[in-house]
């Protein structure tokens, strides 16, 4: 059986690794809200992965503060996002190519 | 047995249960046809993994933790009070942010990839100011 701290760094390698299809339907798109819901799970995950460094360091008690801050920024963000294009219409559901 | 293999035990079969579960939420994202399905897959499984891999680290914590030296082990319970809020945290949120994003897509003018034309016609006549 693999210790906890072998453990705590594959989980944080392999949160690394699926943030790269994340990234990559980031850079796709083909809609401007595809993109903010790819770079919403991102933020989500980075949150998580804030705890998984904190627990590799043992220092939860302080990353997990972060981790909490990051959480909150990231949700502030998407809903700032989503209504901003609730609003304004930029895109109208066509493909932006820039 | 004794309580730190259990606990380690548990933890980890929560957070690998979690990363199966984002794995799922990658590979929607990745290749699922249009926007809806997208966001049904990554709201789903990113909310799901999230809690499963946080509520791992949480039960870790109880590794080292014993009643009989509650004075000093005080910390310990804090920790896992803030890493279960965080879990609440995210169980709000995240499906929040899916609903909203979502709906900014719907008014955006986003169509589901429908075979059926008149599901299609349907779509437009359910929209809020009647546009495509």
């Amino acid at each position: 059986m693999p210790s906890f701290d072998n453990i705590v760094v594959w989980t944080g390698f392999a949160l690394f690794v699926l943030m790269i299809p994340a990234f990559w339907r980031v850079i796709k798109g083909p809609t401007a809200i595809d993109r903010i819901v790819a770079v919403n799970i991102i933020g989500t995950k980075t949150a998580v992965l804030l705890v998984v460094i904190g627990q590799k360091f043992e220092k939860v008690g302080m990353f997990v503060d972060f981790a909490i801050a990051y959480a909150l920024l990231n949700f502030i963000g998407s809903l700032a996002a989503s209504r901003f294009l609730h609003k304004t219409r930029p895109t109208a559901g066509h493909a932006v190519d820039d | 047995m004794n309580q730190e293999t259990i606990v380690t035990a548990i933890a980890s079969f929560f957070i690998l249960c979690g990363l199966i579960f984002f794995f799922g939420a990658a590979l929607g994202l990745l290749r699922f046809p249009d926007f809806y399905s997208r966001m049904h897959a990554a709201g789903k499984g990113d909310t799901l993994s999230s809690l499963l891999v946080v509520l791992g680290f949480a039960i870790y914590q109880l590794h080292d933790f014993s009643f009989a030296d509650i004075s000093h082990d005080w910390l310990t319970i804090l920790i896992i009070l803030k890493l279960l809020g965080i879990c609440a945290f995210i169980a709000i949120t995240s499906p929040t942010s899916t609903h909203a994003l979502m709906d900014a897509g719907w008014e955006d003018g986003i169509l589901p990839d429908l075979k059926n034309e008149q599901a299609n016609d349907l779509a437009k006549d359910t929209r809020k100011d009647g546009t495509v």
